[in-house]
């Protein structure tokens, strides 16, 4: 390579570095205002503020959930293993909403730091199979499957 | 280091020539892994355990979200080309491959759009994976628009190809936001070092798809790339030639 083609070749890469490093700096300041995420844990720790708008989420507790007989509002319990906290929602739950599953919600905390959800989403993982695949998973993680719920 | 075969794989009519000659089996062969494909994915592979059927946008979804970010990067090598060695060729790859890369784009983010309002129950959310494609496809519109903006080609060609390397920067960002953020958006299930997350029934007609989506993207790129080149050479020789040729045929 001739030295003109070499310095624009050093150039650019400057350029692309300068760049990155710009972004990067600039996503790091913001990385608490993109998130604004608490856990359960954080929830009950008293960190998350109360009556602001936040983002929550966590795994559904199996067996919490309970149906208000007379309207939409639905409650469950939440965790991330190191917390609990009690969720209030008035809507219609996504598809893939069940025990067990993750959801991410935006809402405000009450003053018994229950979380009450304007929006509820179901979180996906990236795992993909047959329903007979995973049956077959159940039926071989059974006694597993249960101790893990028990935690 | 010889460098007389890259600056041959500049040529213009070179290109047009040999290009003409894969053209016709690039072509069939992307029409075929397109149809294994997507019937295979869309008709015969199992349901699964917790989406049903809404999943099988992925063969959709996944081809175009992986080509809008590999049109990207291959817009940002054409145009460091551009920059070092200032071949012709490379800024109209990067001229052709910009609306390509747009449509896919903007695919990518209308199929995730529709998966996502019956699995996550938002059409949209400002999640951080969501977000760094919708500033791709607007680095997109501007790498489109900074074009028609400029009258000079030669001017036209650096631009560009200064606003595609800076976008660069925003592909690692679409890569690892899954990672470093707490996205709704779900983690790769095709990842480079361990085993794909997705049963194998489920993975082989997507690795086709995407295989034919790349194949289709460069038979849509060939036959614009041979457009623009018959286009800015026009006062050649060769050209005049061919067109001659091709006129009495």
């Amino acid at each position: 390579m001739n030295p003109v083609r070499k310095q624009r070749l050093l150039l650019i890469l400057l350029l692309i570095a300068g760049v990155g490093v710009a972004v990067a700096l600039a996503l790091f300041a913001l990385k608490e205002n993109i998130n604004h995420y608490y856990s359960p844990a954080q929830i009950v720790s008293g960190e998350a503020p109360i009556g602001q708008k936040i983002r929550g989420g966590g795994v559904v507790v199996p067996g919490s959930l309970k149906r208000d007989p007379n309207g939409l509002t639905v409650t469950f319990n939440v965790s991330d293993g190191e917390g609990e906290v009690e969720v209030e929602y008035t809507g219609i739950l996504p598809d893939l909403f069940r025990e067990g599953q993750g959801i991410v919600g935006t809402g405000k905390l009450d003053e018994k730091r229950r979380f009450i959800a304007e929006e509820l989403l179901a979180k996906h993982d990236e795992n993909y199979m047959p329903p007979e695949v995973q049956h077959a998973i159940d039926k071989a993680h059974k006694p597993g499957a249960n101790a893990e719920g028990a935690q | 280091m010889n460098w007389t075969f890259f600056h041959k794989l500049g040529s213009p009519k070179w290109f047009y020539e040999i290009s003409g000659k894969w053209l016709p089996w690039l072509a069939i062969l992307a029409a075929l892994m397109m149809a294994t494909g997507l019937t295979w994915g869309l008709l015969f592979t199992p349901p699964d355990y917790l989406q049903g059927n809404s999943y099988r946008i992925i063969f959709l979804h996944v081809p175009t979200a992986f080509l809008a970010s590999a049109i990207y990067v291959s817009m940002a090598i054409a145009g460091a080309v551009t920059l070092i060695w200032r071949i012709k060729l490379a800024d109209m790859a990067l001229k052709c491959m910009a609306p390509i890369g747009t449509s896919f784009c903007f695919l990518a983010l209308l199929t995730g759009a529709i998966w996502g309002k019956p699995t996550w129950g938002t059409w949209w959310v400002w999640d951080a994976r969501l977000t760094s494609m919708l500033i791709l496809l607007f680095l997109y519109f501007g790498v489109i628009a900074l074009r028609g903006a400029i009258r000079s080609a030669t001017t036209q060609a650096r631009a560009c190809a200064i606003l595609t390397l800076v976008g660069v920067v925003n592909i690692p960002i679409i890569k690892f936001s899954v990672q470093w953020w707490n996205t709704l958006h779900q983690g790769s299930t095709l990842k480079l070092t361990e085993k794909p997350s997705m049963a194998p029934e489920m993975l082989w007609p997507l690795l086709i798809s995407i295989a034919a989506f790349y194949l289709f993207f460069t038979v849509v790129l060939i036959i614009r790339l041979r457009t623009e080149i018959l286009d800015r050479e026009r006062r050649t020789k060769w050209v005049r030639n061919a067109v001659e040729a091709g006129a009495r045929s």
